[in-house]
């Protein structure tokens, strides 16, 4: 007999509900939901921060790897493969060794954290990450007492990353952080964005997120962490150490030697977008300014 | 064949171009307004507009080469070629003055202090002066002094391609192979006799 069965599923049951509701309701049904316990931990989830939308954060990408314009790693990207997938941790670390990325997945636990993300080039946006705490991981493999930096690599693989024939940098990508900025809370190993894995144009299967930093000093696809006890080498320093520092942090006051750095335009605006004001370490001063306490930030920029 | 291409030139008006060559502008505007230009179309209707100009600049740049080395005669439309890349350059710079910096005291500041700013902006000065004497007038007003003024053109297209090749970050092959094209058009431009000569008169001296 028809009609039997009535259907009382709708679209809402089958689309993961982060990405059916849009954002500003997300924020809204998150908080209403009772999951704003998230927003105890430092930054995670702040008022007035609107995340961008899905489209802008996975088309509008930085990841030279894959070329060097705007829409080159979505278009890219799908070439790399990102199973199987470890992370080589080795240096001054109790368990060296490579660890498979499930085996990572399976020891830590995932959350979601809205940041700002502030690229070197003046533009921002607002991104909605999931992921774990690299002080976490870290702990995991046993710091040992004399590190003092934490270093990481991109993959190198120029047969699925096209943009690694042309020597637009010194492949691989390498960046580095000092200790104490690896183990704070708001250090991030993201792997998912809005709910759903990483895209591999943000730089899948892991990637860090440092939000209080320019964009760039968060190394994606990252297949190696060495804990030393020499401040690491960095990509964009090596290219050119006048205009990129080792810590990069984001600040209004120290312009980049070809346009300043007081102001950004937050994607998503269109054509007719205001630029804002960019707030002295993205906004986390309240959370970072003591790692900096007595350095001078115009030298170490 | 050269001599049919030329013929074929002959009956094509030269304010055609005047017609045509706006269209790209509207076609990335209409992009920029519409999300096609993606999610930060502010940079790239600039960027989109300046490599136009700079195509456009090197066109006009071609001309004389083309002629005397090919045979190609394109000489009747060099005057809407090197008017349409100053409207490029034109609406590039109006586009980063308006849409992009937005506040006045620090676009002075970005034309004194930042290099590839004061490098692009100087091209757009040596540019005025050339499209406001592209008219029949101005030719025939200034005589033998158009040509010599009309050099400045060599100028303002170098400073172009220099500025684009400071813009970009990391090493990236695009400008670089802009600034060569350039360089080789300027470069077909030199007479070996006259410079063989010059060179006759130094060693003599």
């Amino acid at each position: 007999m028809a009609f039997r069965w009535k259907n009382t599923l709708t679209e809402n049951d089958v689309t993961p509900e982060a990405l059916y509701l849009s954002r500003r309701q997300l924020m809204g049904g998150a908080a209403g939901l009772g999951l704003a316990t998230l927003a105890g931990r430092a930054g995670a989830m702040e008022a007035g921060l609107e995340p961008n939308d899905w489209d802008d954060i996975t088309s509008y990408n930085n990841f030279y790897e894959f070329g060097t314009g705007k829409s080159d790693p979505a278009n890219n990207a799908h070439a790399l493969t990102i199973d199987p997938w470890s992370v080589r941790i080795d240096g001054l670390v109790d368990k060296p060794g490579d660890y498979a990325f499930e085996d990572i997945m399976k020891a830590m636990s995932v959350e979601e954290r809205i940041y700002r993300f502030r690229c070197v080039e003046a533009w921002s946006m607002v991104v909605p990450w999931n992921g774990f705490e690299l002080a976490d991981l870290l702990t995991m493999a046993g710091i040992q007492s004399g590190a003092k930096y934490v270093a990481f690599e991109t993959l190198y693989r120029p047969e699925e990353m096209v943009g690694q024939k042309y020597a637009v940098l010194d492949w691989p990508y390498v960046e580095g952080l000092r200790l104490d900025e690896a183990m704070h809370p708001l250090t991030l190993m993201a792997t998912g964005i809005y709910g759903r894995d990483i895209p591999k144009q943000n730089g899948a299967p892991l990637r860090l997120v440092v939000p209080w930093k320019y964009g760039f000093k968060s190394i994606k696809s990252i297949v190696r962490i060495t804990l030393t006890d020499k401040e690491p080498p960095t990509s964009w320093n090596i290219a050119n150490g006048r205009e990129y520092g080792f810590y990069s942090n984001v600040n209004p006051k120290v312009d980049h030697p070809r346009w300043s750095q007081a102001s950004e335009r937050v994607i998503g605006g269109g054509l007719f977008a205001r630029k804002q004001p960019t707030l002295m370490f993205n906004g986390y001063e309240e959370e970072v300014a003591s790692l900096y306490a007595g350095m001078d930030l115009g030298t170490f920029f | 064949m050269l001599e049919r291409v030329n013929s074929g030139l002959r009956r094509i008006p030269a304010w055609l171009l005047y017609v045509v060559l706006p269209l790209p502008a509207v076609w990335f505007l209409y992009l920029g307004l519409t999300g096609g230009l993606g999610a930060e179309p502010i940079k790239a209707l600039e960027h989109k507009l300046g490599e136009f100009a700079l195509q456009l600049l090197i066109a006009g740049l071609a001309v004389t080469p083309l002629r005397r080395h090919l045979g190609l005669n394109l000489i009747r439309f060099r005057r809407a070629i090197g008017l349409m890349a100053f409207l490029y350059v034109f609406l590039h710079l109006l586009t980063w003055l308006v849409l992009d910096v937005q506040v006045l005291s620090q676009i002075w500041a970005d034309i004194l202090k930042r290099p590839y700013i004061t490098v692009g902006m100087a091209g757009f000065v040596l540019l005025v002066p050339l499209a406001l004497t592209s008219n029949n007038f101005s030719v025939r007003k200034l005589g033998p002094r158009w040509r010599k003024l009309h050099k400045l053109t060599y100028g303002a297209v170098l400073l172009g391609a220099v500025h684009y090749v400071m813009l970009v970050k990391g090493f990236q092959l695009e400008p670089l192979i802009y600034l060569g094209v350039i360089l080789g058009l300027l470069a077909l431009r030199i007479e070996p006799k006259k410079l063989r000569r010059r060179f006759a008169r130094q060693s003599a001296a």
